[in-house]
């Protein structure tokens, strides 16, 4: 572990089960809403009523596999950020879902037995960059270190800068 | 090593490979609707990238909510319109010319073999059926795409499907691709392409090759794809001809995207599908899925149209068996015409007076009901049977359940007011002659 890595402390971990798709995440008929806060309230009401109101800044969500399905609609993503929601740990995750998380700038973690893990979970602190998870066992009451394989440097670079557009924006802009 | 479709046109795309796992391709084409384009747009102009790449390789559709049903949809097409329109790109449809775009795109002659194309839609794989490579992509990378005609992906891996036999009378590729969706599950094939291929889909027309490859996300899939053949080269001629001196020599041409007789699969599946039966799926997951003629689920609704089945062969087929008869009192029949060609396809042939003889009410082109956003939305509680792609809780209306089926069922069950096996309306209107 250095100084630079990418290191978050969730309060909660809210846990989804399996294919949780994006028309669950972000019902159509917000799609053509203009005010953003307003899609960010009725985020996952399909499943989790009131989801937006529990929710703390910094919280992460973890889910079954194929996270994700459905509809390419970023919105599904973005009202994550909008919640503060710090990393998605799945135990798969649907392909442009996945894409959506980082190029927004958020972790999105694959680990096998996601929900059964996190189930039993407290105080957990998750270092991104290394793919280190610390918590206390509720069971055993016992600390306890998992590991997941981490993202790759190129992801973590999108990721650190906050998404993919914030990272090639400079670039961009040169080359106009 | 061989290659796939997939890999010969990722190959041929590629412009730069700095990382290891994702490589950047050039695109031959953007497409762009108003529900996942205005948000790009929108971070453009913020960003101060207000630009675009090339108009001409940008196709624009207002097609999910139109014409405009209140204040919000209304300012999401302006959004679209008024950007189209700055940046001055001709291949811009609005109302009157509008259509689903995986029905208009095809239709206009902008896809093809070869293509790399992506759009803010994960319906996007239905191109595949020309034999591109086709994927739906978020807002960010809509942006990119807009902005430099680039994406990054990683290497396409594909699974093969080899459909062998010969379909029985009344079981369409609507029912081919949902008893697959079955069989892969709806993860089955994430981060992966479906390459279909065998006979059965060398007999399909490319409106069912499309119906095909439409459904491929539904199995998780990046993109479905069919070898382009001389179906491909026959539906595309008017728009090709003058790039070849004969139809021999666009296939030969194409043939340079077929793939390697050694090409590597993750998985190959064959299946023999002279048994299979109409289905129609259950719950709110496109694999669950049960036989039509088990059924007998009441319905409130009946909905013929989308990208998936609402192409004039879909209404060909549903009009030879509503000719005559009438829809059950209870049941509202929605027709929506997938463009406006098939619309006055289906005009000129005396369809859409079938239609509405029967009790159907006829739309304007629009994807409106498929996600429930207008043109036919449930009320909680209440039962579609749809000709469209999606089956998730709350999809066509909060608290409604549809029941994804072929035209041929959709129909056959609005004229019995619930679900049934379409085969026996198809034999008895047959004998009827």
């Amino acid at each position: 572990m250095s100084n630079d890595d990418y290191i978050i402390k969730p309060k909660h971990a809210w846990i989804f089960g399996d294919h949780v798709n994006t028309d669950l995440i972000v019902p159509s008929e917000y799609l053509t809403e203009n005010d953003p806060d307003i899609i960010v309230k009725h985020a996952f009401e399909g499943i989790n009523p009131d989801f937006s109101k529990k929710v703390d800044n910094g919280d992460i969500i973890v889910a079954g596999r194929n996270f994700g399905c459905g509809s390419s609609r970023e919105e599904a993503v973005f009202v994550i950020k909008e919640l503060g929601i710090s990393a998605v740990i799945a135990e798969s995750f649907a392909r442009i879902y996945f894409r959506n998380l980082i190029n927004q700038g958020i972790p999105a973690i694959t680990l096998k037995n996601a929900t059964q893990i996190f189930g039993n979970m407290t105080k957990i602190t998750i270092n991104i960059s290394d793919g280190i998870i610390n918590c206390i066992d509720l069971n055993t009451r016992k600390r306890t270190t998992l590991k997941f394989k981490p993202l790759p440097e190129f992801i973590m670079k999108i990721i650190e800068a906050g998404g993919a557009l914030n990272l090639i924006k400079t670039k961009v802009k040169e080359k106009i | 090593m061989g290659k796939t479709i997939a890999q010969k046109i990722f190959d041929a795309h590629i412009i730069d490979d700095t990382y290891e796992n994702a490589k950047i391709i050039k695109l031959d084409a953007v497409f762009a609707h108003e529900i996942t384009t205005p948000p790009a747009i929108k971070d453009l102009e913020t960003k101060g990238l207000d630009k675009v790449f090339d108009p001409n390789k940008i196709k624009v559709v207002i097609d999910h909510v139109t014409p405009s049903k209140d204040t919000r949809s209304a300012i999401q097409a302006k959004i679209l319109r008024d950007w189209a329109r700055r940046h001055k790109i001709k291949d811009f449809f609005d109302i009157g010319k509008n259509g689903v775009c995986h029905a208009l795109f095809p239709e206009q002659g902008f896809v093809r073999p070869g293509y790399t194309i992506i759009m803010g839609d994960s319906h996007t794989c239905t191109h595949g059926a020309f034999g591109a490579f086709a994927f739906g992509v978020g807002t960010t990378a809509l942006e990119v795409g807009i902005l430099k005609g680039v994406v990054a992906t990683s290497y396409p891996k594909s699974i093969k499907i080899v459909l062998k036999g010969q379909l029985e009378n009344g079981v369409y590729a609507k029912d081919v691709i949902l008893h697959i969706i079955h069989e892969l599950t709806v993860n089955g094939a994430t981060n992966r392409v479906i390459e279909f291929s065998g006979e059965v889909i060398d007999n399909f027309s490319m409106e069912e090759r499309m119906t095909l490859t439409n459904m491929a996300i539904e199995a998780g899939a990046t993109s479905g794809i069919c070898a382009p053949d001389m179906k491909t080269v026959e539906y595309l001629w008017k728009y090709i001809k003058n790039d070849f001196n004969d139809k021999a020599d666009a296939l030969k041409e194409y043939s340079r995207w077929l793939p390697d007789a050694d090409a590597k699969y993750e998985k190959e599946f064959e299946f023999d599908v002279s048994d299979w039966e109409p289905l129609i799926t259950i719950k709110y997951s496109p694999d669950q899925s049960i036989l039509a003629k088990d059924a007998d689920i009441k319905i409130d609704q009946a909905y013929l149209g989308s990208c998936t089945n609402g192409r004039i062969s879909d209404l060909r087929i549903a009009a030879g068996i509503l000719k005559g008869q009438k829809i059950a009192d209870h049941v509202r029949g929605i027709l929506s015409p997938a463009t406006p060609t098939v619309f006055k396809t289906a005009l000129k042939e005396g369809l859409l007076e079938i239609f509405m003889d029967s009790g159907f009410v006829v739309t304007n082109p629009t994807c409106g009901a498929c996600l429930g956003m207008s043109n036919g939305v449930l009320a909680p509680g209440e039962v579609a049977v749809s000709s469209t792609n999606r089956n998730f809780k709350g999809r066509m209306g909060k608290g409604g359940m549809v029941h994804l089926a072929s035209p041929a069922t959709v129909v056959a069950s609005a004229i019995a007011g619930k679900i049934v096996d379409p085969r026996k309306y198809i034999s008895s209107q047959e004998e009827g002659k």
